[in-house]
């Protein structure tokens, strides 16, 4: 076997910390006056340059480097590629709401791209303690994002909150590692796979799993862990809600299928029923919620919540089924979303004003083009047939089915109908013929840039294709889904430590 | 030749998408919207008529067929086709869509563009639904073709456009949730959502009864919700009321009806008879019922909504009294019923635009200023009450006869007080509105007859309502070959041997007479 340069297994990130590292430099050497917003085209090249590699990394043979810490395989370069282009578009969008005069705007920039090493880092690596630094840089950068609009009164609140419960979960989540390490000796996922059903104290390796997925399911907001979401949404800028509400849960759905599918399989009796309840949980909760909301941010992040509960149903599949409905559903579920919020950036600008439904009243005569595409994101969250949302669903609850859970794939669909309420409001606040005694009737056109224009087209082409010819995008899930079981030891590269038993 | 054959259908889709795109890019000038969709409307209408054309008769089965893979898993198929059932009702469809662009040519003043294209994405999505031979298809053709009408719906609304489009949508919407899931059984249990191939697994018995009747009752609510049958119509009115016409002409009847046919009836035929003594009186008590409610609407959208119950549910009879002659009667009536609608939301959309009121007691005495809306009106309610020489003679009559003799007497005569009412509240509205003293409304508006546009619409469809009264066997002998195929055909019980319908009444004495 040919050994591949270990730097080829982590190439993306490599390309999205030096383009970080680059931007701030030269945000710190340029003079204070001068304009700042051509960074954020460098940092968009720089994340094209990262997603080409990721699909480069291919044509690599699947293994591992630097010691068995990361892997390549086509699970990885599924979530590499998904968070590289959410990334993209939500530069994109950044680039035309982020104010000219932002004198922060690089290290904004930065961020993102600082941000998204992590989430990337995150599905590739399979070394617990990488995963957990992976997740704190994520995790870092994204609370400083939801607070950047320092300056009002929501900005700091959002980011403290998230930091505090966020910080609070990764807690959980390292406490989970150091008890697994604690009863396998080990902190290598492949290892710990092979340790942990023979570990001798099992309640030490269940009570490691319950902590993880406490740390994880706050990531990815599912219920009851949901209750930063609403907030932190509300606060952050819009374009930073579409990266949030994306990427970093797209990153988490990747570690959570690695944690229960090829960590712990065999405890499958317990976290199935635990994932069950949560996902049953998370979509009426959020629905419920979501139904009553008058303020956009907060429906769309309730309709996130309730997303994530359709996504865990696909977890009631067993083995590569499920792994592969839960990877298309992420896709899918990533591409509309960060199109609505791109929409809704659009029409209400970078301010800290509250967008609220009845300002979107008459947006199809105001502006045709985001008016069709708000409706039309809006349909695909709905799940209509020929959009992307559909097929996410649907292979979700057909998931569902093929594990057993036809209860759950029931209470999934009376939930989408439920969800259609909602969605279908908005969609029909936008289509309504503004009254001539409306104050608010003739607000300023929005204004469609060319980066903008870019991100949107890119959001509407991703879903439509997911919805008419999802045909490459599942091949690459269920391929993706196949590499995700842990090999036999031997094909693995000699860790750096060698293995001891936990005494 | 063989290659048009081969790609008809395809392109009978894709061209209104193709408008619609075209629309949706080309600028909104001197009425540049109207023209590429009249244009491709009646594009289609005449791809359409290449169907009939060549159309093999003695042939059964599916003809102008497609079957590529589409989607590896699940697998679905772009499986298309059409026979006897669908043809005339893809052409139907095809007529229907040039009639609605010109009803909507001066009606539509502003954001002509996303009517046009939401038009005409409709248009696909029904044309769609008629031709889908593979389940998952045509469950995607029938959720499209909720969107487009629901915003058009929330937008080109007369006053409470969002209220009714949230209505229809969640009606319409809410039923094919379960229709999803059980088409997902289906496929979980036979790993096929071909038509064709679930239709002989079902016949073969190689599924469970008791989850087939479940399955098959999920199908049913869905379609009965669109058709509408009787306790499920309150979205009907509401949304003639506020509909665009060009779209109120098509949004009821014949999807769901069709459905019914080939997806209910035609895939579970056991379960179908099962419920068939249960739909026939639902049927029954719609076609008084809405005759009834008919008589007392102040509205003229309301009354034609009410009519509208009372027709269609005289054609779900016709489908659950589960005869050959009823079926034939039944896609006749949806065709004939279709024509008058087109021609009945056309005329009372040109009154309600010249006088912007849908009152009934605020009309009178229009006759003697415009006889040419006054003439085609009659013609077209005299058709809906059935009146001989007219199309929708043919297929009430036949209805109703196959009902006296293969089903039940007393049902036919009970439905038949429908036809009564139906002249009661079609003539009293022509009488209300044309005739009698002139309303102070009508002296009020100077006369604005039809003009060659209207008229370019109104002259076909009046002359199609006589033809089709007249000379019914030319489009009885193709629908005969789709409801019953030849091999099953057995005339003299004029009922497939699988669906022997149980007595639903003491009606020996019917099947004597039968005999």
């Amino acid at each position: 076997m040919t050994q591949v340069p270990a730097i080829y297994r982590i190439l993306p990130e490599v390309i999205l910390t030096l383009t970080g590292v680059a931007i701030m430099l030269i945000d710190a050497s340029l003079p204070a006056h001068w304009r700042r917003r051509n960074l954020g085209w460098i940092a968009a090249v720089g994340t094209t340059l990262a997603l080409w590699a990721s699909i480069w990394q291919l044509s690599l043979p699947e293994g591992t480097a630097f010691f068995a810490t990361v892997e390549t395989s086509v699970f990885t370069v599924f979530f590499h590629v998904l968070i590289c282009a959410i990334v993209l578009v939500a530069l994109l969008l950044s680039l035309d709401s982020l104010p000219e005069a932002n004198p922060h705007q690089g290290e904004f920039y930065a961020l993102v791209l600082f941000g998204a090493v992590g989430m990337c880092l995150l599905t590739s690596a399979i070394e617990l303690l990488l995963v957990f630094i992976a997740l704190e840089i994520s995790s870092i950068s994204t609370y400083i994002l939801a607070g950047f609009r320092k300056q009002t009164g929501r900005g700091p609140e959002a980011a403290i909150k998230y930091f505090l419960l966020g910080s609070f979960a990764t807690a959980f989540f390292l406490y989970g590692i150091a008890l697994i390490f604690g009863a396998t000796g080990t902190t290598q996922i492949y290892e710990i796979a092979h340790l942990a059903p023979t570990a001798q104290n099992h309640s030490l390796v269940v009570a490691a799993l319950a902590l993880m997925l406490v740390g994880i399911l706050f990531k990815v907001s599912a219920a009851p862990l949901h209750i930063w979401t609403p907030d932190v949404y509300e606060g952050a800028p819009l374009p930073v809600v579409a990266l949030l509400s994306t990427a970093p849960k797209a990153a988490a759905f990747a570690l959570l299928l690695r944690v229960v599918y090829e960590i712990f399989p065999s405890l499958h009796a317990l976290w199935a029923p635990l994932l069950w309840i949560v996902a049953v949980l998370s979509m009426t909760v959020g629905n419920f919620a979501a139904l009553r909301q008058q303020n956009v941010k907060r429906m769309l992040a309730y309709s996130s919540i309730a997303h994530a509960g359709y996504l865990l149903a696909a977890f009631a599949a067993i083995g590569s089924v499920g792994i592969a409905a839960a990877s298309f559903y992420t896709a899918a579920y990533a591409a509309m979303n960060v199109g609505i919020f791109a929409v809704v950036a659009v029409v209400s600008g970078y301010g800290d004003e509250l967008p609220l439904i009845s300002d979107f009243r008459g947006l199809i005569y105001r502006s045709p083009l985001l008016g069709s595409l708000l409706i039309f994101f809006l349909v695909s969250l709905t799940g209509i047939p020929f959009t992307g949302g559909f097929f996410g669903k649907f292979y979700a609850f057909s998931a569902a089915v093929d594990g057993g859970a036809i209860a759950l794939a029931i209470i999934g669909l009376l939930n989408s109908g439920l969800a259609a309420g909602y969605y279908l409001r908005f969609a029909l606040v936008a289509a309504k013929r503004p009254e001539a005694g409306d104050v608010k009737a003739e607000p300023p056109k929005p204004r469609v840039g060319i980066a903008v224009g870019a991100a949107l087209a890119f959001a509407v082409i991703a879903t439509l294709l997911l919805g008419i010819v999802p045909n490459a995008v599942l091949h690459a899930a269920q391929s993706g889904a196949h590499t995700l079981q842990a090999p036999p030891l031997t094909q693995v590269d000699p860790p750096a430590v060698p293995l001891q038993s936990p005494q | 030749m063989q290659a048009i054959n081969q790609s008809i259908l395809t392109l009978i889709l894709l061209v209104p998408l193709a408008g619609a795109i075209l629309v949706a890019i080309a600028p909104d000038r001197v009425k540049l919207p109207n023209w590429i969709a009249l244009a491709t409307t009646l594009f289609t209408f005449l791809l359409t008529l290449h169907l009939p054309a060549h159309f093999v008769l003695g042939q059964s089965g599916f003809q102008f067929e497609i079957n590529h893979p589409w989607i590896e898993d699940p697998a679905i198929y772009y499986h298309v086709g059409v026979d006897g059932l669908s043809l005339w009702l893809v052409v139907l469809t095809g007529l229907l869509a040039p009639v609605g662009v010109l009803a909507s040519w001066n009606a539509i003043k502003e954001r002509r563009k996303i009517f046009y294209s939401l038009f005409l994405v409709q248009q696909t999505a029904m044309l769609g639904v008629f031709v889908s031979l593979d389940l998952m298809l045509y469950y995607g053709f029938w959720e499209l073709s909720l969107v487009p009408m629901a915003i058009l719906i929330a937008m080109y609304g007369r006053k409470d456009g969002p209220k009714a489009a949230l209505k229809f949508f969640l009606f319409t919407f809410i039923p094919s949730a379960p229709l999803l899931v059980a088409i997902l059984w289906l496929y979980a249990r036979t790993g096929s959502f071909d038509f064709a191939t679930l239709r002989l697994l079902i016949a073969q018995g190689s599924l469970p009864a008791g989850a087939l009747f479940w399955a098959a009752l999920a199908f049913l609510a869905a379609f009965a919700v669109k058709v509408p049958v009787f306790p499920l119509h309150g979205w009907l009115a509401d949304t003639y009321k506020e509909a665009p016409v060009a779209l109120a002409m098509v949004v009821a009847g014949k999807l769901g009806l069709y459905s019914m046919l080939r997806f209910h009836v035609g895939l579970f035929p056991a379960q179908a008879r099962e419920m068939a003594p249960l739909l026939i009186a639902l049927a029954v008590i719609g076609v008084l019922y809405g005759g009834c409610l008919a008589l007392v609407q102040r509205d003229f959208w309301r009354l034609i909504a009410f009519a509208a119950v009372s027709q269609l549910s005289l054609i779900v009879l016709a489908i659950y009294g589960l005869t050959f002659t009823g079926w034939n009667g039944g896609v006749y009536q949806i065709l004939s019923d279709g024509v008058a609608e087109g021609a009945v939301f056309l005329l009372l959309g040109t009154l309600y635009d010249h006088y912007a009121t849908s009152q009934i007691s605020a009309y009178g005495g229009l006759a003697a200023k415009l006889p040419r809306v006054t003439g085609f009106f009659v013609l077209t309610s005299l058709t809906m009450v059935g009146l001989p020489m007219l199309s929708g003679f043919v297929g009430e009559f036949t209805i109703l006869s196959s009902t006296f003799t293969g089903v039940s007497r007393g049902w036919a005569i009970t439905a038949t007080l429908g036809v009564i009412l139906s002249a009661a509240y079609m003539l009293w509205l022509v009488q209300r509105v044309f005739y009698g003293p002139e309303s102070a409304l009508a002296s009020s508006q100077p006369a604005g007859d039809l003009r060659f546009r209207e008229l370019s619409v109104l002259v076909p469809l009046a002359v199609l309502m006589l033809v089709m009264g007249v000379a019914p066997s030319l489009w009885f002998t193709t629908i005969q070959t789709g409801v019953h195929p030849p091999q099953v055909r057995d005339f003299a019980h004029d009922r497939p041997n699988v669906l022997t319908l149980p007595s639903i009444e003491p009606n020996a004495s019917a099947r004597e007479g039968q005999r």
